[in-house]
């Protein structure tokens, strides 16, 4: 999937990559989606905890080139 | 006298020794130094104060004083329990199933022993599903050999349906780890062994309790020592044993006024959070838990920041963040209930916590997250 947005947030630890898509969403339309970036190993429980307090959308993993996983989320509101 | 723990709410961690157990570790330390096996009057001595212990831990638990051991912690209690009922079902079975929230002692119990370990999955509450327990157990591909389920979880709080678990396993011995509940709550039934911790219930650190229930089969997974009981091993520590049955007795005496007070300051905490500090999450089951404990998670909070931040301010509390942990990664606990996992902070109360303590901390308790925001830009 191509992202509206990729948000590199690799090396960052918890929960400055949640920060980072708490900031940045409204950058994306309502309905695109936001890939974060993360080597954190908390962001995978995190992004999708986000997303439910948040009311958006988390639409899955998926890994970066270098193998990094980015976590996807759609902004629905 | 000048209240030293005040502001510490973390019992879960451990309990500040209760009055009763104070006394007794004092006295029982001048009398009980000899060795319970020797037929002279000190040791003679020593084996009537270990015998008392294990009479009245028993009594407390509800259990037989011959399936009492005393062991040298809750851990080793985990590690003996589960692997003794392994040990003795190695010609049934070698498959393991355990919830996905106990604690790591039983998770690095089953690895040690090199059984395939299958996980029951928890709710968002932190629950175990009987029903979909004992479809599990189906599905496993040989004879479940073992299966562990705690009590009550030491992090969330959330009390497990034990018995109507151990009916879904079937015939396969249940381990149940009870040392966040034990002197708290009534003990579950359907369980084969079960593990307890003095400290977490105002007894002295470095006292656990053993319970094998009677006619359940355990073989020693570990050295055989010549020692009285052949559950535990080394030297028993007798004053520690007995200062443990004396707070063990204390709290088992108060533990329903105890409770019902703690639940409705815990039930106050849970209420006043998710009303005073946004973007927070409440996390375990809201009836069904423990009385005195209580964990939630702040969005875009460091959660060793806010613990650091806490105890400046006079509070001592446990995080499950994972830059709280040695490891840096999260707690698995949050993490199996899909809960957020930075920000978080597990509050638990002393007996004698007071209303005005817990106040003082929902009082505090916005501020700091809102500074903590602030820092980072969230505020």
């Amino acid at each position: 999937m191509t992202p509206a947005l990729e948000l590199d947030c690799r090396g960052q630890r918890c929960p400055l990559p949640i920060i980072e898509l708490a900031r940045r969403i409204g950058e994306v339309g309502v309905g695109e989606v936001v890939a974060v970036a993360a080597t954190d190993v908390a962001a995978r429980l995190d992004v999708q905890a986000w997303c439910r307090m948040r009311g958006q959308e988390y639409v899955g993993e998926e890994p970066a080139e270098d193998g990094v996983p980015r976590y996807l989320v759609r902004r629905l509101a | 006298m000048t209240n030293l723990t005040g502001g510490y709410l973390d019992t879960a961690s451990s309990e500040p020794l209760h009055p009763a157990a104070r006394e007794t570790l004092l006295a029982a330390l001048d009398q009980g130094y000899g060795d319970p096996r020797r037929l002279h009057g000190t040791g003679r001595s020593a084996r009537l104060l270990l015998d008392n212990a294990r009479a009245v831990v028993a009594e407390c638990l509800g259990v037989r004083p011959a399936e009492v051991t005393f062991t040298a912690s809750g851990t080793d209690a985990v590690h003996r329990g589960l692997l003794g009922l392994l040990a003795a079902r190695s010609r049934v079975g070698r498959q393991s199933l355990v919830s996905a929230v106990e604690h790591s002692s039983v998770f690095h119990a089953l690895r040690w022993a090199g059984v395939p370990l299958g996980t029951l999955p928890v709710d968002r509450t932190g629950r175990v599903d009987p029903m979909s327990a004992g479809a599990r157990a189906e599905e496993l591909p040989g004879p479940l050999a073992v299966a562990a389920v705690q009590h009550a979880n030491h992090e969330v709080g959330t009390v497990q349906p034990v018995a109507e678990i151990a009916a879904a396993l079937g015939e396969a011995p249940l381990f149940v780890d009870a040392c966040a509940s034990a002197g708290r709550l009534a003990l579950p039934e359907g369980w084969s062994a079960l593990a307890a911790s003095a400290h977490k219930w105002g007894g002295p650190a470095g006292a656990g309790v053993l319970v094998v229930r009677k006619g359940v089969r355990w073989e020693s997974p570990f050295p055989a020592d010549d020692r009285g009981d052949e559950r535990a091993s080394g030297f028993e520590n007798v004053p520690a044993a007995l200062s443990a049955a004396a707070a063990l007795q204390a709290v088992t005496a108060e533990a329903d006024e105890v409770a019902r007070r703690q639940h409705a300051l815990i039930a106050r905490v849970r209420e006043t959070v998710a009303a005073t500090i946004p973007d927070v999450e409440v996390v375990g089951a809201p009836e069904e838990r423990l009385p005195h404990l209580v964990t939630f998670s702040c969005l875009y909070v460091d959660g060793e920041a806010l613990v650091t931040e806490l105890d400046r301010l006079g509070f001592g509390v446990a995080s499950g963040s994972a830059c709280t942990a040695s490891t840096l990664t999260p707690s698995h606990v949050l993490e199996a209930m899909g809960a957020l996992s930075h920000g978080n902070v597990r509050l638990s109360l002393r007996r004698d916590t007071t209303e005005e303590e817990v106040d003082r901390l929902l009082a505090t308790l916005p501020g700091v997250v809102a500074e903590l925001r602030s820092r980072v830009g969230m505020g």
